[in-house]
């Protein structure tokens, strides 16, 4: 009972807080009818009317105190007071409008610029996989010396998972493509092949319908699929009876058995709309030992950690080794978190990127810190009467915070909205086919980890504003401000501390220019990789032939044949070729080779391999340097040629000609048999910072492919010839599938690594341009304020006969030490900056002079130009009337 | 001052209370005024710290209040008891007043116990 009234009261007086004004008047009335009634009893008994006032008042206690005790017990005075120091703050921005939008907008750059940042690195590094217990998923597989994480093979991996002790699952995947029938003809779709324990080592449960049961991926069993939620709603408008259908995928009946969860991602096949169980084929290579396709993932079992996990591999993998030594020569094994699959790749980039944010961010909280520094100096005065009028050192000290706070907050809520468009303009720019490799990106938008991280970026920058003021306002005494009204040289915590500051930005400036100078040279220099063919003019096509419809090699043969003739009969086509790996990709569809009469060491040479049509190399405008190139006659029914690239002429035949001689399979098994007709230069097969691998390229007639890419060269716009390009593949027969259509440059500059050298490139150059202004505007301001401090002191100089050539001097001289203690500071931090992230960087050394030298001399010449507008001011000013001015 | 304050802070509401219920809606003038009678003019308060305490109340919801003319016809704002302030002060009486004779025998001479 008694509790519920003291609830009352509070709610009342919490409410209070916002009718406070209503309420002093009705009590100013209220008091005014007690004095009236007081006084008309005095009156009655004889006082005069301002003798009964007088008494009545002093009756009361005090007009003033009877209010304030009122007004106390009608509100919360903290609240109260805090409400109070609000308005007081925003009265006191209202007023210095200029430093405000200025200080608020700084903060909400940085804060924004980190908080987008950040929701990247969450999305990536700090959420846990969306896994049961991911901590407890590994990747296992291969290891080779030129592919540290090399594929397993089907039967390597039912060896491994039978041999080992220490995973309680252990599954494997691969990707895959089908020929989905639709309205519309043939639509190729990615897919994965997985091992029948593959979602419940992931702990996913599919949403409708059931899993693969244990044996499902063995070779013989009906055809079964599940598929994702995105396609079940794309292709099947989400109806629920799909489960139990059959769909035809690549002219194959299969049975859909369950739908995947709307929250399910698997980066490693992030582009897989359907998954099927492995079910060896004995038609491609799925059963050969040498045959490596799949990637593994293990649960461990508890309590074994991933070096024990590693160290039985290794030693399985070795017993293999001994046990199969055609195949398994120098197979090793890898065992790694899962995660390191997942995000390794990126997680460089967002280090840096998320580095590079937070240094911008430093800038613009020091800017803020020394523009707030340069105003507690100019309200010394203000301090000091507050102070002299009895406001206590806490009330003093509270306000400064107020003050703080109300910038960071006005800084962090725009900081959060310019988080949020910059999220959506950043994940705009990556590629779509890009997207598919970091699932965890896709729909990232607004969330509570964003508000959590902004927020506690706020509080850190309120602490670090509010403190130097608090040091020295209250302890700097009251009497000192009030004596001398801001009169003399700047404050002493100023010279020594404010001015210094902006080192610390001028540092932080140059390493982000540094940083930004080191992305784009590595861009540029990666953009310029000599791929050794003309990239203009190509346009591509990723061609698929289901195996369904194209049973027999010839027809394969007979298929693409009428697939060139038919492009190189369209208007503007210069010539057409096709190959099973588009160049600029990957070094990867590798081949073990072995050459007749050298000796072999039994290691394996693992060399690049190409089927390509007979004018491939002419389209690409690759240069023939011996030999010749396919003909149309080089076919299943004559004798197997091979040509070669110019780095496997140079490594296994070195100061001989190779033409003539004969290369084969590790057994040289007579059917593996071809013979080198020719040398071509060195095409680059692998993506733009990998490096040239040897490569051996075959006749398409006589190794056929079920998916390959056409290649046409142009005459005239490469780009508005693809959908030509397309519906004349599809007029040979609509079963044929098409996807990727893309010109070759936009091929290469949308690759991967192309992307990701541009997106760090861009990010660190935007945050280096604004860091760069930033920068400048704070030495600007500290000069600035320095000559204003010092105006009197350069009257007096000027008056004593100072020649204005000296006070620019003198304002010069303070800037250029500034600049030049900042630059040299930043140029050594930006090395070390550099070595960090050299994962990031491409055929530049961290240590670059060109970069290191260039961005000296823009931070320094535009440093000057900052300071030369005060030094100018300063030259000018009349000693007259600046020795008056106070 | 601070002890003598508190006692005063919890009995003038007592004090408040009972004024109202003896004289019926009643302005802070004239409660005060009758506090200041009633207690023979021993407790010369200042009539001020009068209001906060009657906000007090009227926050907890003891009291309520309107405006009203007085007597000789000048504005005033009226104060009457609710229910739950009827309540309350029958309540806090019935304390008070066992309070007091605890504290009455043992302050009070010893008296012969047979």
């Amino acid at each position: 009972m008694r509790a519920l009234r003291k609830c009352r009261a509070w709610l009342l007086r919490l409410g209070g807080l916002f009718e406070l004004r209503r309420t002093q008047q009705i009590f100013a009335d209220e008091i005014e009818s007690h004095l009236q009634l007081h006084i008309d009893d005095h009156v009655r008994l004889g006082m005069t009317p301002m003798e009964a006032r007088r008494k009545a008042i002093l009756r009361l206690g005090g007009v003033e105190m009877t209010k304030q005790s009122y007004r106390e017990r009608s509100t919360v005075p903290v609240i109260d007071d805090l409400f109070q120091d609000l308005r007081f703050a925003l009265r006191q921005l209202r007023r210095a409008p200029g430093f405000t939008v200025t200080a608020v907008l700084m903060l909400a750059l940085g804060i924004g610029a980190s908080v987008a940042i950040f929701t990247f690195v969450d999305a990536a590094l700090l959420k846990p996989l969306p896994y049961r217990d991911p901590n407890r998923l590994v990747a296992v597989t291969e290891s080779v010396k030129l592919f540290p994480r090399a594929d397993l093979s089907y039967p390597d991996y039912l060896d491994w998972k039978k041999m080992n002790t220490v995973f309680s699952s252990f599954d494997v995947y691969t990707g895959t493509g089908y020929m989905l029938a639709t309205s519309s003809g043939a639509e190729p779709v990615n897919g994965a092949r997985v091992s029948d324990g593959f979602f419940r080592t992931l702990g996913i449960k599919p949403m409708l319908g059931r899993d693969f049961y244990a044996g499902e991926d063995l070779p013989g069993v009906a055809p079964s699929i599940l598929m994702t939620y995105r396609t079940w709603k794309k292709l099947f408008s989400g109806r629920p009876d799909i489960v139990g259908q059959t769909i035809d995928l690549s002219g194959v009946p299969t049975t859909v058995v369950g739908v995947l969860p709307e929250d399910f991602q698997f980066a490693p096949r992030g582009s897989a709309e359907f998954y099927a169980p492995f079910q060896a084929r004995s038609a491609g290579c799925d059963l050969g030992r040498g045959c490596h396709s799949l990637s593994g993932i293990a649960r461990l079992k508890e309590g074994v950690s991933i070096q024990s996990a590693l160290a039985e591999m290794v030693s399985i993998a070795a017993r293999l080794e001994k046990q199969y030594p055609d195949t398994n020569r120098g197979q090793g094994a890898i065992v790694e978190p899962l995660s390191e699959v997942i995000v390794g790749q990126i997680r460089p980039m967002l280090l840096t990127l998320l580095a590079g944010a937070g240094l911008l961010l430093a800038i613009a909280c020091v800017n803020v810190g020394s523009l707030l520094l340069v105003r507690s100096e100019s309200r010394r005065r203000e301090i000091a009467v507050r102070g002299a009028l009895g406001a206590s050192r806490t009330r003093l000290a509270r306000q400064f915070v107020t003050e703080g706070l109300l910038l960071v907050t006005l800084g962090t809520t725009l900081g959060i909205g310019l988080a949020v468009v910059t999220l959506r303009l950043l994940l705009s720019v990556i590629p779509a086919t890009l997207l598919f490799n970091v699932p965890f990106f896709q729909g990232l938008a607004f969330n509570g980890h964003m508000v959590l991280f902004a927020v506690g970026v706020g509080a850190l920058a309120v602490m670090l504003f509010t403190i130097p003021p608090m040091l020295r306002s209250p302890l700097n005494a009251v009497r000192e401000g009030l004596a001398d009204g801001g009169r003399g040289a700047a404050g002493t915590l100023w010279r020594r501390f404010g001015a210094n500051l902006v080192v610390l930005e001028l540092t932080i400036a140059v390493v982000l220019l540094v940083g930004a100078g080191l992305l784009g040279k590595s861009l540029y220099r990666l953009l310029h990789v000599d791929v050794n063919f003309d990239v203009d003019h190509l346009a591509t096509v990723q061609v698929m032939a289901p195996q369904a419809l194209y049973p027999k090699d010839d027809q394969l043969v007979r298929a693409s044949r009428e697939m060139i003739q038919r492009i190189s009969a369209l208007p503007g086509v210069k010539s057409v070729g096709l190959t099973s790996v588009l160049p600029v990709s990957c070094n990867c569809n590798t081949d073990w080779i072995r050459f007749v009469g050298k000796p072999y060491n039994g290691e394996h040479n693992e060399v690049n391999l190409r089927d390509v049509s007979p004018d491939f190399f002419q389209t690409l405008h690759a240069k023939l340097l011996s030999g010749r190139v396919f003909t149309d006659r080089d076919d299943g029914t004559r004798p197997k040629v091979v040509i070669i690239n110019k780095a496997l002429a140079r490594q296994y035949f070195p100061g001989e000609d190779p033409l003539g001689k004969k290369i084969g399979g590790v057994t040289l098994a007579p059917d593996s048999l071809k013979e080198i007709v020719g040398v071509v230069d060195d095409i680059h097969e692998g993506s733009l910072e990998s490096p040239i691998w040897p490569a051996v390229y075959y006749p398409i007639y006589q190794d056929t492919d079920y998916s390959f890419a056409v290649v046409v060269r142009t005459s005239q716009s490469e780009a508005s010839f693809l959908p030509e390009l397309v519906k004349t593949v599809h007029s040979i027969d609509p079963g044929i599938g098409t996807a990727f259509e893309s010109t070759m440059e936009q091929l290469i500059l949308d690759s991967p690594s192309t992307f990701l050298h541009r997106f760090a490139a861009w990010l660190v150059g935007g945050f280096a341009v604004l860091a760069l202004v930033l920068g400048v505007v704070g030495l600007y301001g500290v000069i600035a304020y320095s000559v204003s401090q010092r105006t009197r002191e350069i009257g007096v100089r000027m008056a004593l006969g100072a020649q204005r050539g000296s006070v620019y001097r003198l304002v010069m001289s303070e800037a250029s030490r500034l600049t030049i203690a900042g630059i040299g500071l930043g140029l050594i931090c930006a090395v070390g900056a550099g070595m960090g992230m050299r994962a990031l960087l491409f055929g530049t050394a961290a240590w670059d002079t060109m970069t290191l030298a260039s961005v000296a001399a823009v931070l320094g010449a535009s440093a000057m130009l900052a300071s030369y507008i005060p030094a100018r001011r300063a030259a000018s000013v009349n000693p007259v009337e600046a020795l008056r001015a106070e | 001052m601070g002890e003598r304050a508190d006692v005063w802070q919890g009995t003038l509401a007592l004090m408040v209370l009972k004024t109202i219920e003896t004289m019926g809606p009643q302005h802070g003038y004239g409660i005060a005024r009758r506090i200041e009678q009633t207690s023979g003019n021993l407790l010369a308060l200042n009539y001020g710290t009068l209001y906060p305490a009657l906000l007090k109340l009227e926050q907890e919801g003891a009291i309520a209040s309107e405006w009203g003319v007085s007597e000789n016809n000048r504005k005033a704002k009226f104060y009457k008891l609710t229910r739950a302030g009827r309540r309350q002060l029958e309540k806090e009486a019935r304390n008070w007043q066992q309070t007091t004779a605890i504290l009455d025998r043992f302050l009070s001479p010893a008296e012969e116990q047979s």
